[in-house]
C-alpha cells in the first residue's frame, strides 16, 4: 500500500491516513469520508477538489475535529507534526485550533458573529491563545487588518459584520485565521460565495500571505481554476474517496483518472481550441450516500467502466510518474480494453 | 437610532387613540341605562338624572369623548360612583403592589426561563432537555389562580414534615419578603415556561450557525462558545416575548392579587367591576394599557439596539 | 395560454387528490410524534366524557347532601364533596362540557371574526389593511384577561359573555397569521395570471389563499383553545363568568377556597381538572406544529 507522503518532495506538516468520518441516521451510517489519505507539505498548498458530497468539507472540518451529531470520527490517523490529533484531549485540541491549524469557511457572509464587532472577532483569537490584555489585542487586531489589506483599519475594528461587504469579510475572516501565525491554514472554498473579481483578489492575498508568512495551506474547493492557480499538489475526492493525488502540474498535463478527466473537460479551456467540440459534462450524477456502489464508486458513471470496476474497489497505487491514482484501469488486472487511453 | 425612537413614539399615537375611544365607549355599550345602572336599582328618578348630569351624559358624544380626552390629558380620569374621590387618587395608591408584582415576577421568569432554555438546548434530545421542556408545558398549562391556591396551602398554611413546618411564607398581603415570595412566583411561572421554550428553540436555531463554527474553529471553549456567542444573538427574538410577558403579566397580576388578597390595581378593578363603578374600571384599563404600550415601546428600542443588522435596512 | 393551463388542469385530474395525499403524509407525521398523539388522544376521550360522562355519574352535578359536607374522597365520593355535600366527581365531569365549549366556541369566534379581517386587510391592502391592523394593535394593547374583564363587565357577567370576550381577544392573532400569508400568496405571478383569467375575488380567496393558511390556522386554533380555557376558567374564578351552581371548574375552585384549612382537596381537584385538559390541548398543538408548520416557532 502506498504513503500519502511519497509523493511530496517536501516535509509533510499534516499527514491523513485512512480517515474515516460518518454520518449515523437512526437507520443507516453515511460514510462521508471512507478511508481518506494525504499529506500537506510544509510551506506549500494543498488542493482537495470535488464536487459537493464528495467529503471534501467534512474532511476539512475532521482535521479540526469539529464534526457535531450525529456525524463521528471512527478512525484513521491525523498526524500534525506528528502527533496524532484524535489522540489529544478537547482542551489540547483548543489549543491547536486558531492557533497552529486555523480554519477560514465558504460563507463570509454567516461566518462571523453579527452581534459583536470586527476587532472583537479578531482580539478573541488572541485573548485565548496568546495570554494578553484587551488593549493590545486590539492593537495587534489593527495590524492583521492591516496585513490583510483593509482600508483604514482603526476605524473597522470598530464595525459590525453587516457594515462589511463579501470580499471585505473575507479578508476578515483571514485575519482572524492567521492572527496567532498558525502553520496550517484550511480554506474551505474561501472564494465560492465571492464575485469573480474579487475571488482573484482574495486568492492573490492568500498567496502572497503564505509567501511573507510560511504556513501551509489547504485549499478545498470545486473549482479546478482554483487549484491551477493556487495550489502545488492535489487529491481529487468522489464520495468520500481520494480517486487521484498528484502533483498539479502532473494532474493538468496528464489526468489519469475518468473522474479527472471529466472534471477537467467540463472547464471552459483558453489553451487551447476546441474547435466544434463542446464542453463535456460527467454523465448522471453523484449517488446518494444510501446506495453506495459495491466497486468503485465512479462505475456507475464512468465511460469506461468493466467488470471487475463494477465488482471490485480499486486501491490507491503509485503510477509510474510517482503520483497515486485509484483506478483498475492502470492495473495488471484490467479486463477491460487494453488499449483504452482515458484522457486521449 | 433617535430617528427610529421619534417614529416608533408617533406610531403609537393613533394606538392610544384607539385606546381612549374604546375605554371611553365602554360606558355606552352597556346595555340599558349607565346612569340608572350606577345609581343603583332603587335609587329615585331625581338621583338617576343627578347621575346622568355628574357623568356629562347629557351631552352628544363627540363632546363627551372630547371632554374625556381633554380629561385623561389633564390627568383627571372622572370620580369613583361609590367613593366619590377622584379615580386618578384611587389608582395611584394602589398601582404600586401592581407594578412591583408584575416587575419582579418578570425578572423571575426572564431568569429561570433563560437558564431552563439555555440548559435544555444545550442538551437537545437528551432526557434532561425533555424534562426541562414537560415541566414548561406544565407551567403553561396552570391556571396561576390554582397554583397560587396550592402554594397558600404547601408553603404558607403548610404542612409538618418530621416536626418542621412547611408554612414559611405569608399568605396574603405586600410589603414583607415573606409576602411577595409566593404571589411573585404564582405569577412569574407561566412566563418563565413561555421564554424557556422561546429561548430553546431560539439557541437551537442560533447553534448551528456558521458562525458557531467559527468560534469553535478559533479554539473557543464550549462554555463560552454557548454563553458568548450564542446565547447573544438567541436572546434578540426573547427580547420581544419579555415585553409582551410583562405586559401579560400587569393584566395576570388581577388574579394574582384576587388571591392573595393583595391590595392593587386589579384587586381593586374587579371590585370595582362587581359594583358596577364604570369610571374606575375605565380609568384602570386605560392605565394598564397606556403601561402596556410604554414597556413594548422600550422593549422594541432594546430590540433594535441589540440587533445591529436591522439598523442597515 | 389557454389551452396550457387546461392541461395543467387535466394533469392535475388524473394524479391523486393532493389534499388527500397531503393528508395522509400529515398523519404519518403525527403518529411519529408522541406529543401529537397523546395529546390528541386525550382530547378525544375529553370530548367523549363531556357528552357521555354525565350519563353515568354516580350523583347529579346539584345534587346537595349537607349532612355529608367537606367529605374527604372515599369509595362512596371518589373526590369527596364540596362545602354543600355535593359530589365532586360527578361536578368534574358535569363541567368538562362547559370547559370544552368555552374553548371550542370562544376560538371559532375569534377564528372566524380574526379570518375574515385578516383576508380583507391582506387581500384588499392600502387603507383598509391600515385601518383594520391598526384596530388588531389597540386590541393587542391591553393585557388578555384584562381586555376579557372590560368587555365582561360591559355585557354583564355569565358564561355567555365569557366566551365572546375570549373570543374577541383571541382575534388578532388569527387577523396577523391570515394577513401575512395572504399578503404573501397575492404577491405570487400565478393569482395575477388566474385573475386575468376572470377569477373572482372569492374564488381566489377559497381556492388559492385560504387553503394555504390552514396549517398555521389550525395549530394557532389548538393552542388558542388551551390558553381559552386559561383565561375563561380565571374570569369564573374571580365570579365575572359561569354563576353558581353552576359546575364551571374555575368557579368551584372559587368556591373550595374558603375551605382550605381542612378540606383542600375542594380547590385542588378543580385545579387539576384544568391543568390536564389545558395540557393536552398544548401537547396536541406542540405535535401538530412539529408535524404541519415546523417552521411557526412560538
Amino acid at each position: 500500500m502506498v504513503k500519502p507522503t511519497d509523493i511530496l518532495k517536501e516535509e509533510p506538516i499534516l499527514e491523513v491516513r485512512n480517515l474515516q468520518t460518518s454520518f449515523f441516521t437512526e437507520k443507516f451510517e453515511v460514510k462521508a469520508v471512507d478511508g481518506v489519505n494525504f499529506a500537506v507539505p510544509k510551506g506549500k498548498t494543498l488542493g482537495i477538489v470535488g464536487e459537493s458530497g464528495s467529503g471534501k468539507s467534512i474532511t476539512s472540518l475532521s482535521i479540526l475535529r469539529l464534526i457535531q451529531n450525529p456525524g463521528k470520527i471512527i478512525g484513521g490517523e491525523i498526524l500534525f507534526k506528528g502527533e496524532n490529533l484524535l489522540d489529544k484531549s478537547e482542551a489540547q485540541m483548543r489549543r491547536v485550533r486558531g492557533n497552529e491549524i486555523s480554519m477560514i469557511f465558504q460563507e463570509p457572509m454567516t461566518s462571523l458573529n453579527p452581534v459583536y464587532t470586527v476587532g472583537q472577532q479578531i482580539s478573541e483569537s488572541y485573548r485565548i491563545h496568546q495570554n494578553i490584555g484587551k488593549k493590545e489585542a486590539m492593537l495587534r487586531s489593527i495590524d492583521m487588518l492591516k496585513l490583510v489589506g483593509i482600508p483604514s483599519p482603526e476605524q473597522r475594528v470598530k464595525q459590525y459584520p453587516h457594515e462589511l461587504s463579501g470580499g471585505m469579510r473575507q479578508r476578515v475572516m483571514i485575519a482572524m485565521a492567521l492572527a496567532c501565525d498558525p502553520e496550517l491554514l484550511i480554506a474551505d472554498e474561501p472564494t465560492t460565495a465571492l464575485d469573480v473579481t474579487i475571488q482573484a483578489q482574495i486568492l492573490e492575498l492568500m498567496k502572497e500571505l503564505q509567501q511573507r508568512l510560511g504556513m501551509s495551506i489547504v485549499m478545498i474547493t470545486h473549482d479546478l481554476g482554483v487549484v491551477a492557480e493556487t495550489c502545488d499538489y492535489v487529491a481529487v475526492m468522489y464520495m468520500g474517496k481520494v480517486v487521484e493525488y498528484a502533483k498539479v502540474a502532473d494532474l493538468f498535463k496528464n489526468p489519469k483518472h475518468p473522474y479527472t478527466v471529466g472534471l477537467l473537460n467540463s472547464l471552459p479551456r483558453h489553451d487551447i481550441d476546441l474547435g466544434d467540440e463542446e464542453l463535456t459534462v460527467i454523465k448522471g450524477s453523484v449517488p446518494s450516500p444510501d446506495n453506495m456502489p459495491k466497486g468503485c464508486r465512479f462505475a456507475p458513471r464512468c465511460p469506461f467502466a468493466s467488470e471487475i470496476c463494477v465488482e471490485q474497489l480499486p486501491d490507491l497505487e503509485q503510477s509510474e510518474d510517482g503520483n497515486q491514482i485509484r483506478c483498475w484501469i492502470y492495473t495488471d488486472e484490467w479486463d477491460g480494453d487494453p488499449e483504452v487511453k482515458v484522457n486521449g | 437610532m433617535f430617528t427610529f425612537i421619534i417614529r416608533r413614539l408617533v406610531q403609537t399615537i393613533p394606538v392610544l387613540i384607539g385606546v381612549t375611544i374604546l375605554t371611553f365607549s365602554m360606558i355606552h355599550l352597556v346595555p340599558g341605562d349607565p346612569a340608572q345602572i350606577m345609581a343603583g336599582e332603587s335609587a329615585s328618578p331625581q338621583q338617576v338624572e343627578l347621575m346622568r348630569e355628574r357623568l356629562g351624559l347629557n351631552d352628544p358624544i363627540p363632546v363627551q369623548y372630547f371632554d374625556y380626552v381633554s380629561g385623561v390629558l389633564q390627568g383627571d380620569l372622572g370620580n369613583s360612583v361609590r367613593s366619590g374621590r377622584a379615580v386618578s387618587d384611587e389608582i395611584a395608591i394602589r398601582i404600586r403592589p401592581t407594578v412591583e408584582l408584575a416587575t419582579m415576577s418578570t425578572a423571575l421568569s426572564v431568569f429561570i426561563g433563560l437558564i431552563a432554555g439555555v440548559l435544555a438546548a444545550v442538551r437537545r434530545n437528551t432526557f434532561g432537555d425533555t424534562f426541562i421542556m414537560l415541566v414548561a408545558l406544565f407551567g403553561l398549562s396552570m391556571p396561576n389562580f390554582w397554583l397560587g391556591i396550592m402554594l397558600i396551602q404547601y408553603l404558607a398554611i403548610g404542612v409538618d414534615i418530621f416536626g418542621f413546618n412547611t408554612g414559611i411564607f405569608a399568605a396574603s398581603g405586600w410589603g414583607t419578603w415573606q409576602q411577595q415570595v409566593l404571589p411573585v412566583i404564582t405569577l412569574g411561572v407561566a412566563g418563565a415556561a413561555i421564554i424557556a421554550r422561546m429561548t430553546r428553540s431560539s439557541m437551537l436555531e442560533v447553534i448551528d450557525q456558521d458562525y458557531i463554527r467559527t468560534a469553535r474553529a478559533k479554539g473557543v471553549k464550549e462554555r463560552v462558545v454557548v454563553y458568548r456567542h450564542a446565547l447573544k444573538n438567541a436572546m434578540i427574538p426573547v427580547v420581544t416575548v419579555v415585553g409582551l410577558q410583562f405586559g401579560s403579566l400587569l393584566g395576570g397580576a388581577v388574579l394574582t392579587e384576587s388571591v392573595f388578597a393583595i391590595n392593587g390595581l386589579g384587586r381593586f378593578m374587579i371590585d370595582a367591576i362587581r359594583a358596577r363603578d364604570f369610571p374606575i374600571m375605565q380609568g384602570g384599563v386605560l392605565v394598564l394599557a397606556f403601561m402596556f404600550v410604554s414597556v413594548n415601546i422600550v422593549v422594541d428600542i432594546l430590540y433594535r439596539f441589540l440587533n445591529k443588522r436591522i439598523d442597515l435596512n | 395560454m389557454r389551452e396550457e393551463i387546461n392541461n395543467g388542469a387535466a394533469i392535475a385530474k388524473a394524479a391523486p387528490n393532493p389534499s388527500f395525499v397531503k393528508l395522509a403524509s400529515v398523519w404519518k407525521k403525527l403518529r411519529r410524534s408522541y406529543s401529537a398523539m397523546i395529546g390528541g388522544g386525550l382530547v378525544l376521550i375529553f370530548i367523549l366524557i363531556a357528552y357521555v360522562g354525565p350519563y353515568f355519574t354516580p350523583y347529579g352535578p346539584r345534587e346537595q347532601n349537607v349532612i355529608n359536607k367537606l367529605a374527604l374522597p372515599s369509595s362512596e365520593h371518589l373526590l369527596g364533596t364540596d362545602h354543600l355535600g355535593r359530589d365532586i366527581f360527578s361536578r368534574i365531569i358535569h363541567g368538562m362540557s362547559i370547559t370544552l365549549e368555552v374553548g371550542f366556541v370562544s376560538v371559532v369566534i375569534g377564528l372566524i371574526i380574526g379570518v375574515f379581517l385578516g383576508i380583507i386587510a391582506g387581500y384588499y391592502g392600502g387603507r383598509i389593511d391600515t385601518i383594520i391592523m391598526r384596530f388588531m394593535d389597540i386590541l393587542l394593547a391591553f393585557p388578555g384577561i384584562l381586555l376579557a374583564m372590560a368587555i365582561v363587565s360591559v355585557l354583564g357577567p355569565a358564561i355567555v359573555n365569557v366566551i365572546i370576550a375570549v373570543g374577541i381577544f383571541s382575534v388578532p392573532v388569527f387577523a396577523r397569521i391570515v394577513r401575512g400569508s395572504t399578503l404573501a400568496v397575492r404577491k405570487l405571478e400565478y393569482i395575477d395570471a388566474i385573475r386575468s383569467l376572470g377569477a373572482s375575488d372569492a374564488r381566489i380567496i377559497f381556492k388559492h389563499i385560504l387553503p394555504n393558511v390552514t396549517s398555521p390556522l389550525i395549530v394557532q386554533a389548538t393552542l388558542s383553545v388551551a390558553t381559552s380555557i386559561l383565561t375563561a376558567s380565571g374570569l369564573s374564578f374571580l365570579g365575572l363568568g359561569a354563576q353558581p351552581p353552576t359546575p364551571e371548574w374555575g368557579a368551584m375552585l372559587s368556591d373550595g377556597r374558603a375551605y382550605m384549612y381542612d378540606s383542600a382537596h375542594v380547590a385542588t381537584i378543580p385545579g387539576v381538572a384544568i391543568v390536564i385538559v389545558v395540557l393536552a390541548f398544548n401537547l396536541f398543538g406542540d405535535g401538530l406544529r412539529d408535524a404541519l408548520d415546523p417552521k411557526m416557532k412560538n
